[in-house]
């Protein structure tokens, strides 16, 4: 049944579905919502089975989730920007202990300066910490994918981030339609683990990799991670066919002409990740309606990257905009490094937007104009939306 | 798309207006998303909240857009803020001064597209709380087609206590009524 939900009660009455066993969490804003409602459910009983740990702190948070999971027990939490900063150093061993443990980021911006509001700085500074990475373009499919994140987590046994705009998708309210509990029941059995700490029969987990296997566990990681694509892909497809509507998977293919093939050497393909694919889908139709060869891809799975599933996507496209939530110091946009690691063959086809940086509005307005210039040849190979170069002259006068 | 927005201050129920609004222009059988945009998170800050509405799904999420109903809590942010309101096709304001006091200190308010209505001194009597955000969508839905009192009436009893919801059920038929017949303007 259709209703509208706010993004963060939606991820709530979703996670409490899956039926987690332990929630361990420390609250920060835009994440609150979700674990409020999750207390709210555990201390109600609606969420039954299920322990609540308010943690000291997020290092305590996740030290708990590692410790739950490896316990055997289905897992959950959920933090947003200093907060997932504050967790890093358990975040990596989550991963390297290969536990499925799964973790909502309410995407904020990182300071200083302090800033509450939402860019994906957080979630893209933990690329490499070895988790999956999973983006909600709108609270349906910020919903959808926690069904999906636990079943893809238990399958590869791997951890997995589900990403969603703060503020953007966590305080609106959306027409969503959610599952029930015997649907998310048939699609996502029990947890069994393939092991689990057990006091009658010891083992230890977290030892010392020497030299002589450091760089083999890493290789592993990294194999692991790489043949996690098959299986985001695999378990959209099952919930597209349970739930009769698209949600997750490696990337979303929007805005093309019907029946078209990949794209040609006079079209330009638009990449991003998460709530300002909506806004861009709005330019891009009007763009094509009015005869511009302009087509959107969105990136749901950024870890593991999905290499093979970009370069069909975007095909032999003459230009390529990445619009970027999220900038690397001395380098650019995060997300359009990888897209260049990916589909750049000597063609230089690739330009970087970033937008929408502590949550500045990204405008409909604005972005039709970057990527009529992007169609046009115009783009620098990195552009700052909306950039206020008054202010930077008054900063620099002081 | 019809588009609205709510200016008000943190504790007045800004957030709440706009998802009382999508949720009875939902049941209306449309499309309807609530925005919030916060400033500082505290009481008495300003904040803004938009509600889209439309045949179609809404899958913009810029905060910026056309503005088809303002509606303005609190007539003190007017000379506070730019709330936009020079393109507004409809403004909507709490106060209980005349259209013609307002204007004499806010000129940017649309002499013709602006309604007065005292949604304070209505929830004051009808509800006992500083919280007239029920009120006002009650005074929108007698100006606009988008939404009817009934679907607003139905979505506020679901959504808050009975004492709550009766109090801003009866505010929002007072304000409705209040603009129906003609108040001030």
């Amino acid at each position: 049944v259709a209703e509208v939900v706010e993004g963060s009660r939606a991820v709530a009455r979703v996670v409490a579905l899956c039926r987690p066993q332990v929630v361990s969490a420390y609250p920060i804003s835009p994440q609150t919502h979700i674990v409020e409602a999750l207390a709210g459910a555990v201390g109600s009983g609606r969420l039954a089975g299920c322990e609540y740990v308010n943690a000291e702190s997020e290092l305590g948070a996740m030290s708990v989730a590692i410790g739950a999971s490896a316990g055997g027990v289905r897992t959950y939490t959920a933090t947003a920007s200093q907060g997932l900063l504050a967790m890093v150093e358990a975040v990596y061993n989550a991963a390297g202990l290969n536990l499925p443990i799964v973790m909502t980021v309410a995407n904020r911006a990182l300071g200083a300066p302090l800033n509450i509001w939402n860019d994906q700085s957080d979630s893209l500074s933990q690329r490499d910490s070895g988790w999956l990475q999973l983006y909600a373009a709108d609270v349906q499919e910020a919903a959808d994918l926690h069904v999906q994140a636990y079943a893809v987590a238990e399958r590869v046994s791997l951890p997995v981030m589900v990403c969603l705009d703060g503020f953007v998708l966590t305080h609106a309210s959306e027409v969503v339609e959610l599952p029930t509990q015997e649907q998310v029941d048939a699609f996502l059995p029990p947890f069994e683990p393939a092991w689990r700490l057990d006091v009658d029969r010891p083992t230890t987990i977290g030892t010392m990799a020497g030299p002589d296997s450091f760089t083999e566990a890493r290789f592993l990681q990294f194999e692991r991670q790489v043949a996690a694509a098959d299986v985001v892909a695999d378990v959209a497809a099952r919930f597209a066919a349970r739930f009769a509507r698209a949600s997750g998977g490696l990337v979303h293919r929007l805005a093309e002409p019907p029946g078209a093939g990949a794209p040609g050497p006079d079209e330009t393909v638009v990449v991003a990740m998460g709530s300002v694919l909506g806004t861009l889908r709005v330019v891009a139709d009007e763009l094509r309606a009015a005869g511009t060869p302009v087509r959107l891809v969105g990136v749901c799975s950024y870890r593991p990257f999905p290499a093979d599933a970009l370069r069909a996507a975007v095909g032999d496209a003459g230009r390529i905009v990445v619009v970027d939530r999220a900038v690397s110091p001395g380098i650019g946009g995060v997300l359009a490094q990888d897209v260049r690691r990916v589909v750049d063959d000597g063609t230089a086809r690739v330009r970087c937007v970033v937008a929408g940086l502590g949550g500045r509005d990204v405008t409909e307005r604005s972005l039709r104009a970057a990527i009529v210039a992007g169609v046009a040849g115009e783009l620098a190979p990195l552009t700052w939306l909306d950039l206020d170069r008054d202010l930077i002259g008054r900063a620099a006068a002081r | 798309v019809f588009q609205v927005t709510i200016h008000g201050r943190g504790g007045q129920g800004v957030v709440t207006a706009a998802e009382v609004l999508a949720g009875a222009a939902f049941a209306a059988g449309r499309y309807a998303q609530a925005l919030p945009s916060f400033g500082a998170e505290r009481m008495g800050a300003p904040v803004e909240s938009r509600c889209r509405i439309d045949t179609a799904p809404i899958v913009t999420h810029q905060s910026a857009g056309a503005v088809d109903a303002a509606l303005v809590q609190d007539a003190t942010l007017l000379g506070a803020l730019d709330l936009g309101l020079a393109g507004a096709s409809l403004v909507i304001l709490n106060t209980a001064r005349t259209l013609a006091e307002v204007r004499s200190s806010c000129p940017d308010l649309p002499a013709d597209r602006t309604v007065t209505v005292p949604a304070d001194a209505i929830v004051a009597e009808h509800l006992g709380l500083p919280k007239p955000s029920i009120a006002m969508l009650g005074a929108l839905a007698a100006l606009v087609d988008i939404v009817t009192l009934d679907a607003l009436c139905e979505v506020v009893a679901q959504r808050f206590p009975a004492a709550v919801a009766d109090g801003n059920v009866a505010a929002a038929v007072a304000a409705h009524h209040w603009v129906a017949g003609g108040g001030r303007g």
